[in-house]
């Protein structure tokens, strides 16, 4: 008996009644033959923030909060809108106002009923100051009424445009219509609290000995930088559709160790270390699994005065974009499915219309020939001035190699001396947001699924603007796409101006790397922004 | 020696004053905060927090509140990083973790250590002496970044007899590849101190008129060798405990334990200020401790030595 | 991690030898230290590392930092040691050469190993010594002041360091030099104190040197022998804090290397078929070490008469 199947007859012998019942069973949909025991481990990298709905700031915390708590909407395995508690939604003809409909069956784990008031309750707590939630700033892109105002202590929290006039029935008023709206309901930072439990507990209300929760599944254990149980919720409305039993996330930092556990059975999904994908996957192709991601990895240069002087010679910046060889990158560098990047935004953000790209058709010889006439036109590099730039990147394997394979490429065909800088992360972000570098990494995923969530970054005002890029017309044209009837027009035009400016070189978009349980169905593969929830996924019998 | 032990305590109290100022000084000299991410908070959202955490305080002011707070109520304050726990939680969680796997891993490398010290010496310029020596010389270094991924391949993937990683509230699986991923290269350090050592205390007189009286070997060893022969390991033992129940941030790593040494790295890269406070002056506490512990065990096994 | 106690007292032991049969003394020890193969083979073992370390690089086909952009992405099959390629080490997980990798790496960390210990000695020796000379007051607050910084986890304090000021040799440097003084300045102390009482250093103190030049020309020539057998100990300890450090990922910057870095990535690699990677910085990790284990053995044990 190997160590894995021990420690699921283990559990099994705790689940016995969730497994009576689901003994000999089949997927009710499928049909296929269910296995018996229906544990799911996975790795995760380090630990979570917090499974706080309102505190949570990080991937791996919103992943159990989705199985902790039900918001108003989830996603489906696509990624489109299904209902949640809320069976669904009105919006207003000016759409300034939402009324959603909640369900009248769903259920905290203590039995209350989930009603309207504490989502009032728990959106309100987002923007309190006195929690001070580091993401209430989603609030306020949310463009609730009020919520920017009181994040900013100007007004009373009990003034953001929620209401609930009855139990059934949760009403939003925003500042501005918002098509994505309702999209932004799936996410973490919207999801109910338990008034009761909050109020009585404090900041301790999330441990396993105190936390009411209305997903489909309950905190069972919690031991920090180790691991995280959650169990069914038997109270849960749809609990009866509901196969997984129990989910384990394990800490696991390293990524080797990860694997190495995967293949000796003690985890059901892993992520692939940095360049094994592509042995993997040809050693076990029905484990390996490359799942596309809302997310884009890029240079930023420097364009702010401190930056360096030939960094703002246009010709420069095109040529270094042009040197890039991405076939390399995504391919030898990384292969674990991330492609080639000749814009911000990756392609399959939701309606999203790629421009023409010149660079995207051209082979790299031409790219790499017209690169050294630009290079040479503006008096730089072989035969002109020597030009010598450094690269910031945070601390990682895999940031490393991509600045070790840039700098190779710039130096072999631009004749450009690279020197590489890492910093661990809070340095990094400290002087990156400074603008104390020449070239610095940056990756950026899709908060919701739009182009304007990367496209915001290049504008003047951005916040997330590194490259301290600043072109009158782009800031014009996104702030017209937020009025806009169809904006997507603006989203291309603007992709086409960055393009030509080259304030960013794109070089892939993400595309993450899974080792998956064979038996294990139901994973979201096609859900770019990977949102799965545990009562999804189910194990089918092996032969 | 009362007042030796007396001074030793007296003197601990400013050299745990001057590490919180040391840490306190390294902790507002580094660049970026406990609340800084990739996404610049709103500035409002930021004073908030500072405000709920006391950050916004001049510096002298948030130390004094410091060192008030953890003389009179020991309250080390919340940590920033993770909100539903203080640093006495996060203490309280990984430091029975580290110390268990600490204690096993020294109980492991004193026991092994001093025997094949010992062994190697009695059978000095054998062939066990050197197979010994270059066992030993091998297990110091070798790192242990490198020995732990070894041992995971082997005993989890390839023998699949034990888990490769976890803790489980530390079952007797998940602390083997610890101990042993741990304890090597300090089992190292001992036996080759032990060795030297006992190879000179076999040369000494009064070993010599034992033989001569005809004891046996055992006998020589156990009775009249084995303890001064342990005076220069003890000396060594005292900052080897220290390491070992402080956490190794390598074991933790490799075998998912939980334990003090990673919070202790991950606080440092969050800047989770309290926390990184909380362990440094936790260990702060122990060395001195256990610095203490050796020289009244060394007073003890040699009457001669005077404070 | 720390140099023993025992070491110190030998040592002390040693020195005085030293200092009453004068020059003949060193004539002894290294005849004494010839006789010890394992200290000898330590030795050679010793100047062929460094040989290789700071010449080996003419011999490597390729740079540290190019790329073999057609290995690259295929190392496990085409990357291995090859002679014909020029990758007498294979290459790495980048199709970097690793051979030169290598030197460069053993280059790094023998440096680090020798300037760690070299401020480690000369501060703890410096300090030991005007501690000891000047006594009384002075004396007791130095060596409070070494009980002190002695309570303080410097590990966690040189994790601190490094993240906060950001990596560099330097910091490298000092930070690990700065751990290891402290033994050193209690040794040399308790030396000082038996030295100070002297005829030669009377002597000089009639004519009426200054304190600082009498510490300088007269006390500290005649700790040497201490001195030196206590830093070949050390050396290794610093080459095995600085693979700690790179492991952590705070060691020196890339394209740089060192041998904890080398190993570090290496074991990473290691179920991936590339052992080379871990096994050729491993092996003169490894040979390292053992060979300045062994020359520190051997030159106390030279040293040190009682241990014959």
């Amino acid at each position: 008996m190997t160590l894995k199947t021990l420690l699921k007859a283990s559990s099994a012998i705790v689940l016995l009644s969730a497994i009576a019942a689901n003994a000999q069973a089949t997927h009710p949909e499928t049909g296929e033959a269910l296995a018996e025991v229906q544990s799911f481990t996975y790795r995760v990298l380090d630990e979570h923030s917090s499974v706080d709905p309102q505190v949570v700031e990080d991937v791996t915390g919103s992943e159990i909060v989705r199985d902790l708590f039900e918001g108003l909407m989830n996603q489906d395995a696509a990624g489109e809108l299904v209902p949640g508690v809320a069976t669904g939604f009105e919006v207003s003809e000016d759409g300034l106002t939402y009324t959603f409909t909640l369900r009248d069956n769903a259920r905290w784990s203590n039995g209350d009923p989930v009603v309207a008031s504490d989502f009032v309750f728990a959106w309100k707590r987002a923007v309190d100051p006195e929690l001070a939630s580091e993401y209430a700033w989603f609030m306020e892109l949310m463009s609730i009424e009020n919520a920017a105002a009181i994040i900013a202590g100007e007004m009373d929290k009990e003034d953001l445009g929620v209401t609930a006039p009855d139990d059934q029935t949760f009403v939003v008023t925003l500042s501005q219509p918002l098509p994505y709206f309702a999209q932004m309901t799936t996410h973490a930072t919207t999801f109910p609290v338990h008034p009761a439990t909050v109020e009585e507990f404090g900041d301790r209300w999330t441990r396993p000995e105190n936390i009411v929760s209305n997903g489909a599944y309950v905190l069972r254990e919690h031991v920090p930088q180790e691991r995280l149980v959650r169990v069914r919720n038997e109270m849960y409305w749809d609990n009866e559709n509901t196969i997984i039993d129990e989910v384990t996330a394990l800490v696991i930092n390293d990524v080797n160790q990860g694997l190495t556990r995967y293949l000796a059975g003690e985890l059901d999904r892993t992520e692939v270390p940095p360049g094994q994908f592509q042995r993997l996957s040809a050693e076990y192709p029905d484990q390996a699994i490359s799942i596309p991601r809302l997310c884009s990895y890029y240079y930023n240069f420097n364009l702010s005065e401190g930056g360096p002087e030939a960094l703002q010679d246009v010709r420069v910046r095109q040529a270094m974009n042009l040197a890039v060889n991405r076939d390399v990158i995504v391919n030898n560098v990384l292969g674990a499915g991330q492609t080639a990047a000749y814009n911000f935004t990756p392609v399959r953000t939701a309606g999203f219309t790629l421009p023409d790209l010149p660079i995207a058709n051209m082979t790299q010889e031409e790219r790499n020939a017209m690169a050294v006439e630009l290079m040479t036109e503006a008096g730089y590099g072989i035969g002109g001035q020597p030009l010598s730039i450094e690269l910031l990147y945070n601390t990682d394997e895999a940031h490393r190699n991509i600045a070790v394979a840039l700098g190779q490429m710039w130096q072999q065909t631009l004749g450009i001396q690279t020197t590489l800088a890492n910093q661990e992360w809070q340095t990094f972000l400290q002087t990156r947001g400074n603008q104390n570098y020449e070239m610095a990494r940056g990756a950026w995923c899709g908060d919701y699924n739009e182009a304007s969530t990367f496209l915001d970054l290049v504008t003047t005002n951005s916040g997330y603007n590194d490259a301290a890029y600043s072109n009158a017309e782009v800031d014009q044209l996104m702030a017209d796409a937020k009025t806009a009837e169809d904006p997507q027009p603006n989203y291309t035009r603007v992709e086409e101006i960055i393009a030509e400016e080259v304030p960013i070189i794109p070089i892939y978009h993400y595309a993450d790397g899974y080792m998956f349980n064979p038996e294990l169905r139901g994973w979201p593969v096609d859900n770019v922004e990977q949102n799965w929830y545990s009562r999804e996924l189910y194990f089918v019998a092996g032969e | 020696m009362f007042n030796f032990v007396l001074k030793r305590i007296l003197i601990a109290v400013p050299t745990i004053l001057i590490l919180i100022v040391l840490s306190f000084m390294l902790m507002f000299a580094a660049p970026g905060g406990p609340f800084n991410s990739e996404r610049p908070l709103p500035p409002q959202v930021l004073a908030n927090l500072e405000a709920r955490y006391g950050l916004d305080q001049p510096y002298w002011k948030q130390m004094y509140d410091y060192v008030v707070n953890v003389v009179t109520r020991f309250d080390f304050g919340p940590s920033f990083q993770y909100r539903d726990r203080t640093v006495t939680d996060v203490i309280m969680q990984g430091f029975p973790v580290t110390l268990t796997y600490g204690f096993w891993s020294f109980f492991v490398a004193v026991i092994v250590g001093v025997s094949l010290g010992v062994v190697a010496a009695i059978r000095h310029n054998t062939w066990l002496d050197y197979f010994a020596v270059g066992v030993t010389v091998g297990a110091q270094v070798l790192p242990n970044f490198v020995m732990a991924p070894i041992l995971v391949l082997v005993f989890t993937l390839w023998l699949g007899w034990l888990p490769g990683g976890g803790w489980q509230g530390g079952q007797w699986q998940y602390l083997i590849l610890p101990v042993i991923a741990l304890s090597t290269s300090y089992m190292a350090s001992i036996a080759r101190i032990t060795r030297s050592s006992m190879l000179e205390v076999l040369n000494a007189g009064f070993i010599r008129t034992a033989r001569a009286k005809g004891l046996p070997t055992w006998r020589i060893i156990l009775g009249h060798a084995l303890k001064p022969a342990m005076l220069p390991v003890l000396s060594y033992l005292g900052p080897a405990f220290v390491l070992m129940i402080t956490g190794s941030v390598v074991i933790d790593v490799y075998f998912s334990t939980g334990g003090i040494g990673q919070f202790f790295v991950n606080s440092a890269f969050s800047r989770d200020y309290a926390v990184i406070m909380g362990i440094t002056i936790l260990v702060g506490v122990l060395t001195i401790l256990f610095n203490l512990v050796v020289d009244v065990l060394y007073a003890w096994i040699d009457p001669k030595i005077r404070y | 991690m720390y140099p023993d106690k025992t070491t110190a007292d030998t040592l002390v032991g040693a020195a005085h030898l030293a200092e009453v049969q004068g020059r003949s003394l060193w004539k002894d020890a290294r005849q004494r230290f010839m006789r010890n193969k394992a200290a000898v083979a330590g030795m050679i073992a010793l100047i062929l590392v460094t040989l290789f370390a700071f010449f080996g690089g003419f011999l490597a086909q390729w740079s540290a930092q190019e790329i073999n952009w057609a290995m690259m992405g295929n190392v496990a099959q085409a990357g291995g040691p090859s002679i014909a390629n020029g990758h007498y080490f294979g290459v790495d997980e980048l199709g970097r050469d690793l051979y030169a990798r290598t030197v460069q790496g053993t280059r790094i960390s023998l440096l680090v190993g020798f300037v760690g210990a070299a401020i480690a000695v000369i501060v703890g020796t410096l300090y030991g010594a005007i501690a000891g000379y000047f006594g009384g007051r002075t004396d007791g607050i130095m060596m409070r002041i070494v009980d002190i910084l002695m309570a303080i986890p410097f590990m966690f304090v040189l994790i601190l360091m490094l993240v906060i000021f950001g990596r560099s040799i330097l910091m490298l440097f000092i930070g690990i030099g700065l751990i290891s003084w402290l033994d050193m300045s209690r040794i040399a102390r308790g030396q000082t104190l038996t030295l100070k009482n002297k005829e030669f250093v009377e002597a000089a103190v009639a004519i009426g040197v200054r304190p600082m030049t009498i510490i300088l020309r007269h006390i500290v020539p005649n700790l040497l022998g201490l001195v030196i057998v206590y830093a070949t100990l050390l050396v290794p300890t610093m080459i095995i804090t600085e693979s700690f450090i790179s492991f952590l990922g705070l060691g020196v910057q890339e394209p740089a290397t060192s041998l904890g870095a080398l190993i570090s990535a290496g074991a990473g690699q290691m179920q991936y078929g590339v052992i080379w990677q871990l096994a050729f910085p491993l092996f003169f990790f490894i040979v390292t070490l053992f060979a300045f284990f062994f020359v520190g053995d051997g030159l106390r044990d030279a040293l040190d008469p009682k241990d014959r």
